[in-house]
């Protein structure tokens, strides 16, 4: 984007910021609409504007290209929450009354998602929490409304070690090996701390876990503790600057890039490029591919942008990792719309029957393709008790400039996590006095 | 005990202090000449390298965009003086203090709305590699940003001991009052002084986002830098250096041998540890100035 733009662009924002214009479309009476939780602003700015601009690009397209769902046009209006947690439960009271009610919430926001769990539920609204949030909500037994989609953190603890094994030979060869996993500093980061000590035990590898105090700016001392342990793979389980110091560091002290692994907020080309030549060979977890060449992505840019409709100020971005989920959460927000619209008829519908929708979510390999997006992630089928969908996940590799592929898609150990994650949300619902939902009886009644 | 790499984790330490001390000093400068802690000089150091990175992106020669940021740090700096400072000569500390933390986010806010929220790579040409010294691993990158802060260090010192620019800077920091009587412009001395700043920033912008990328999370290095003001002593340049390197010695020592039996991540509260005994034994730092009061 050249200067001049740079300064219009400034000019034009102060303008809207003095006129107090809304910052996106409003919620339009007998549309389904959907309030957004974003942050566009703030250390974490980048990933929030690839991932709402990447959300909203894909409502751009149903509402031009298909005329909405089902005739039903979508409708959304921004907060800034600046991913604190305070503002974005601001945002939620403000939103929460509008007119049409919300479809979902979308915060992508771990710490945004917890606060608002009591309230959503009350509510009867769905909180999405696309490849984060809280493990054992993956229970919708006890969580009716809260959707971890496609991968929860235990999950992706799995999957990562499955890929380890699979560069080594098989998992019969992890016994012999070193894993260090090096954490942020946050209830987030700390999330695994028992999922890798228990698949460390099942495999026989040798386990170090190290914490990074949040932000991450200087990691010396935690790299050379590295050094001295020697591992053969180092996972890296970062968030924000914390990813690029590392990786930089890593290179400092003489530790192979090819050998950490990323996880899913560590695999963004905003974690990589930052690191230069450090990162080059860096591999990362992710639940969706990059680039363009999907037919979705494409018809989005032949037709939002062709319509001056895009909302990414730098299209560059396009195809990007956060652009990309934002992407696939379209997807899967607007099938849970389109699934519940069968049972409860074509029509704006509330948060309650989107939940539906989201509950009885299966979009197999064949679904995927047929909406243009075949290769851009797997599948999903999310059930009353299974709220993540059996999410498969791909590895790719940074070669200096993008991300490119180096897996196929790989499934966690379900039946190794599903007594953990069953012991926790249980212990959830003694807690707060939940009755967990009989979910096979859910079934038969469907 | 394994002496090499004790040697190692102590060096790496005290290049990782350098680090802080760059960021250091740019409070000093502006607490050894007006009496206020400076919260705003995160924001100034974002604003500068996130100024630097964008001109240098748009095809600007390197030292072009180094002139030309440097150029908006002295007019950010002059605006400060003037719609901030000079309408609230004498109030007390606390209020200028609120005062820069207030002008920290209005800064933060300018810099993302004129360059845009996206993390940027910067490389100053200068590989951030080990050097071949057997077992001890000495970054070539973090002994050149120790070679800068020496310079920055030799300078101000010069600047502040040897020239009249400099007795004047001390002149205003010791008694507005009598430094106004005497015929000094506070106005000029404190714009002046805010460009100082300024220049401090941007380099201390430039080494911090080589290491990290240009991205917000430059704001939050103040947060390494006020243990080593309240170590080495909010007025004192040297102060700034030699509290970074113990600082930085202390918390990665600390880590490696501490850490482990403590559940690790120790380093960014140990800095504060230290910090808050040498508050109760020295107030004023090892190399602050005590303040000598007639009653």
């Amino acid at each position: 984007m050249s200067l001049r733009k740079h300064l219009a662009g400034a000019v034009f924002a102060a303008a809207l910021a003095g006129l107090g214009a809304p910052a996106a479309q409003a919620q339009t009476p007998g549309t389904q609409y959907f309030p957004l939780q974003s942050y566009r602003v703030g250390p974490y700015a980048a990933g929030g504007t690839g991932f709402f601009g990447g959300f909203i690009d894909y409502m751009n397209l149903i509402n031009l290209r298909d005329g909405g769902v089902n005739g039903v046009k979508l409708s959304w209006s921004e907060c800034e929450t600046q991913y604190i947690v305070e503002q974005g439960v601001e945002c939620y009271e403000r939103m929460k009354n509008s007119n049409p009610p919300p479809s979902a919430w979308n915060p992508l926001s771990v710490g945004i998602a917890y606060a608002m769990i009591p309230g959503i539920t009350a509510d009867k609204v769905p909180l999405i929490t696309i490849d984060h949030g809280r493990t054992d909500s993956t229970d919708g037994a006890v969580f009716p409304y809260v959707f971890p989609l496609l991968m929860n953190p235990y999950s992706e603890t799995s999957a990562i070690v499955n890929f380890i094994g699979s560069k080594v030979g098989g998992d019969q060869n992890l016994g012999s090996k070193s894993i260090v996993v090096l954490y942020h500093g946050s209830p987030y980061g700390r999330e695994t701390i028992p999922i890798y000590q228990l698949l460390a035990q099942k495999y026989g590898f040798k386990l170090q876990q190290i914490e990074v105090p949040d932000p991450g700016t200087e990691q010396e001392a935690q790299w050379l503790e590295i050094r001295r342990i020697h591992p053969d793979f180092v996972v890296l389980r970062g968030w924000g600057v914390m990813n690029p110091v590392a990786l930089k560091t890593a290179q400092k002290t003489g530790f192979p890039a090819n050998h950490i692994i990323g996880n899913v907020w560590s695999n963004s080309e905003e974690d990589a490029k930052p690191a230069g030549d450090a990162a080059k060979g860096y591999i990362a977890l992710t639940t969706q591919a990059t680039g363009t060449s999907y037919p979705v992505i494409q018809q989005i840019e032949s037709t939002v942008y062709a319509a001056g409709k895009g909302d990414m100020a730098d299209k560059s971005r396009i195809g990007s990792v956060y652009y990309n989920l934002g992407v696939v959460n379209g997807i899967l927000n607007v099938e849970a719309v389109r699934i519940a619209q069968a049972k409860f008829g074509d029509q704006t519908l509330t948060g309650d029957q989107v939940r539906w929708g989201f509950e009885h979510l299966n979009l197999s390999p064949d679904r995927v393709k047929a909406l243009g997006a075949a290769g851009l992630f797997h599948s999903i089928d999310v059930t009353c008790s299974d709220h993540e969908g059996h999410g498969l996940v791909t590895f790719q590799q940074w070669d200096g400039t993008q991300w490119h592929r180096i897996s196929d898609w790989i499934a966690p150990d379900w039946a190794l996590l599903r007594p953990i994650i069953e012991a926790s949300a249980n212990k959830y619902a003694a807690q707060n006095g939940i009755t967990p939902r009989d979910c096979q009886s859910q079934v038969a009644s469907n | 005990m394994d002496w090499g790499f004790f040697a190692g984790v102590a060096i790496a330490g005290l290049l990782a202090g350098v680090m802080y001390s760059l960021v250091a000093i740019g409070f000093v400068l502006i607490y050894k000449t007006s009496s206020v802690l400076n919260f705003a000089q995160g924001a100034m150091v974002l604003f500068a390298a996130l100024t630097f990175v964008s001109l240098h992106e748009e095809g600007l020669p390197f030292w072009v965009a180094f002139a030309v940021t440097l150029g908006a740090m002295i007019v950010l700096g002059i605006l400060i003086e003037a719609l901030v400072l000079r309408p609230l000569v004498n109030q007390p500390p606390i209020t200028l203090f609120l005062a820069t933390l207030g002008l920290s986010y209005v800064i933060e806010g300018a810099a993302q709305l004129f360059w845009g929220t996206q993390v940027h790579s910067l490389d100053l040409g200068i590989e951030d590699v080990p050097l071949p010294l057997n077992a001890i691993l000495i970054s070539q990158f973090d002994v050149f940003c120790a070679v800068v802060a020496g310079v920055i260090v030799a300078a101000l010192t010069i600047l502040f001991r040897y020239t009249r620019t400099g007795l004047a800077f001390r002149a205003a920091a010791e008694d507005q009052y009598a430094a106004l009587n005497t015929g000094l412009r506070l106005p000029v001395i404190w714009a002046s002084i805010w460009g100082v700043a300024g220049f401090v920033s941007l380099v201390a912008g430039l080494l911090w986002g080589a290491r990290t990328g240009v991205q917000f999370s430059l704001s939050l290095v103040v947060l390494k830098s006020l243990p080593v003001l309240v170590l080495g002593g909010f007025d004192s340049i040297l102060g700034a250096i030699v509290g970074g390197l113990i600082i930085g010695l202390t918390e990665t020592l600390a880590e490696v041998y501490i850490g482990p039996y403590v559940g690790g991540g120790i380093d960014q509260w140990i800095a504060y540890v230290i910090a808050l005994g040498f508050l109760l034994v020295r107030p004023t730092g090892l190399f602050g100035q005590r303040s000598v009061e007639r009653v």
